[in-house]
């Protein structure tokens, strides 16, 4: 079996690495916060606390795996199954390295996206099945953000697609190579992505589905054990597959000096960013919803469409 | 629009800025198991019976602590030897209630009862958190190390009449008439 775009032994590989980088980010992500805050960190278990992780694997394996009475035990359990699924259905079309992917898909980018609306999915029947207010209401916010977000998500990168003239991911990277990375001329379109990326992912500052602080953890209130192990795998994993599409779209994905192999320039470029997310959770403090919503519609809406709407115009008076 | 940029560019960004930097500011923990902190010898922790200079036990189970406790942690009982000196028969501690208020040490009349800069207390049972006399006692003088109550008090025991004491003078005949 060779190492190859779409052999059975490369989809293991990119299936095993992602999701353990996901796992990883558990501690990634407590350390960096902490050091932010003046702490120290999880650093006792294991060489810097590396093994925190196995620690928290084996608590989270070992706990009672709860499915309250009055849940609709069908869609509760499926729910977190889907949310796993479809981001780890999205790495498929990913370009890591050049021979490093599972599939070149031509619509990539539609793909991504189509994933990405799934996921709401995952957290709509969460907060329903649970049959609890504060679930209810957290999915209640986590379908109206995510809906409303996807929106700007896709016409951020419909600039970036209109450059390249593809919607291949693989093909994006090599027109990078010739045109030069498309954070320069898409920048506006790169900022819309970033934080519309945040908020389909509901980290912070955009957790107002699962804000601790109202309403308890949002959707993911009555889960217990291995299935919040998978809402919460899956955050991270949404975290990665941002951070590679950045990478991916805007960034150059695996472009970079010769000196240090392509696959690395893509991990460090999206550690780049992962660490950014991890930053803006440190720094920034929650908006109200409402101020979510409006923020969303008034303000990056019509600046994603004037900003395609000037890329097209450039692209159709330079050809 | 515009002020909405500027205020993103001046507020949100320059958060974000100096919360990084806090990336290079040495971290405040005190890695506890690892790395002792400085306990002040004042410090209100586990209660200990000491011993005067003599290798004595300083306790004349005068019941004050235990009527100061606000907790009522503290049991003692009163007993004799046979020079007439008091000394308690049981004297009982219970850690689980007791708040280090230090207000036994400040009532004791004999310095006896003294808090140490000890706190790692922690018990797996909670019968263990109940300690007597034959754990509190120390074999020093804690933190008096002259202090020596039958030395110092007018009571007369077994081995010591009255103005023997030190700084005391013999008593009065007061029915004498001699100057």
């Amino acid at each position: 079996m060779t190492f190859e775009v779409g052999s059975g032994l490369s989809i293991g590989v990119i299936l095993t690495t992602v999701i353990i980088v996901a796992a990883m980010l558990i501690w990634v992500e407590r350390r960096l916060l902490s050091f932010w805050q003046e702490r120290l960190g999880p650093n006792r278990v294991g060489p810097f606390g590396l093994l925190q992780v196995v620690a928290d694997m084996i608590k989270i394996f070992t706990k009672e795996d709860w499915i309250p009475p009055f849940a609709d035990k069908f869609s509760f359990v499926l729910a977190p199954a889907i949310i796993m699924t479809v981001i780890l259905m999205s790495f498929s079309v990913v370009p890591f390295a050049p021979g490093v992917g599972v599939v070149d898909s031509n619509i990539g980018v539609l793909f991504v996206l189509a994933m990405a609306s799934l996921g709401a999915y995952s957290v709509m029947l969460a907060g329903l099945s649970s049959d609890n207010k504060y679930a209810l209401l957290g999915a209640l916010r986590a379908a109206a953000q995510m809906i409303s977000y996807e929106v700007f998500m896709g016409i951020s990168i419909l600039g970036v697609v209109a450059l390249s003239g593809t919607f291949n991911l693989r093909e994006i990277v090599l027109a990078q190579e010739e045109n030069g990375w498309y954070v320069i001329p898409q920048f506006i379109g790169f900022v819309i992505f970033l934080i519309a990326g945040v908020a389909e992912s509901h980290r912070l500052p955009f957790d107002i589905p699962e804000a601790e602080q109202e309403i308890c953890a949002g959707y993911h209130t009555e889960y217990s054990g291995m299935k919040f192990g998978m809402f919460f795998v899956g955050e991270y994993l949404g975290l990665v597959l941002i951070a590679s599409l950045i990478t991916v779209l805007f960034f150059g994905g695996w472009l970079g000096p010769a000196f240090l192999p392509p696959i690395v320039w893509f991990s460090l470029k999206a550690f780049a960013f992962i660490a950014f997310f991890i930053l803006l959770r440190a720094a920034i403090p929650r908006p109200r919803y409402d101020q979510l919503m409006s923020y969303g519609w008034l303000f990056l809406l019509p600046v994603s469409l004037l900003n395609l709407l000037i890329t097209g115009v450039i692209i159709l008076s330079t050809s | 629009m515009l002020t909405l940029i500027k205020d993103t560019l001046t507020s949100q960004v320059v958060t974000l800025w100096r919360v990084f930097s806090h990336l290079w500011v040495k971290a405040d923990t005190v890695e506890y198991p690892d790395e002792q902190p400085y306990m002040f010898p004042r410090w209100r922790g586990r209660i200990i019976l000491s011993r005067d200079p003599d290798g004595e036990e300083r306790c004349v189970a005068c019941n004050l602590c235990a009527v100061a406790c606000p907790v009522d942690c503290i049991a003692l009982q009163k007993t004799e030897d046979e020079e007439g000196r008091w000394y308690p028969e049981f004297f009982r501690i219970n850690f689980s209630r007791c708040i280090m208020c230090g207000f036994c040490e400040e009532a004791c009349p004999t310095n006896a009862i003294q808090l140490t800069p000890d706190f790692e207390m922690a018990e797996y049972k909670r019968q263990d958190m109940v300690w007597e006399k034959e754990d509190l006692l120390i074999d020093g003088t804690g933190k008096y190390h002259d202090y020596n109550f039958y030395r110092v008090a007018g009571k007369k025991i077994g081995g010591k009449d009255k103005g023997e004491a030190l700084n005391e003078a013999v008593p009065v005949n007061v029915r004498s008439l001699l100057p």
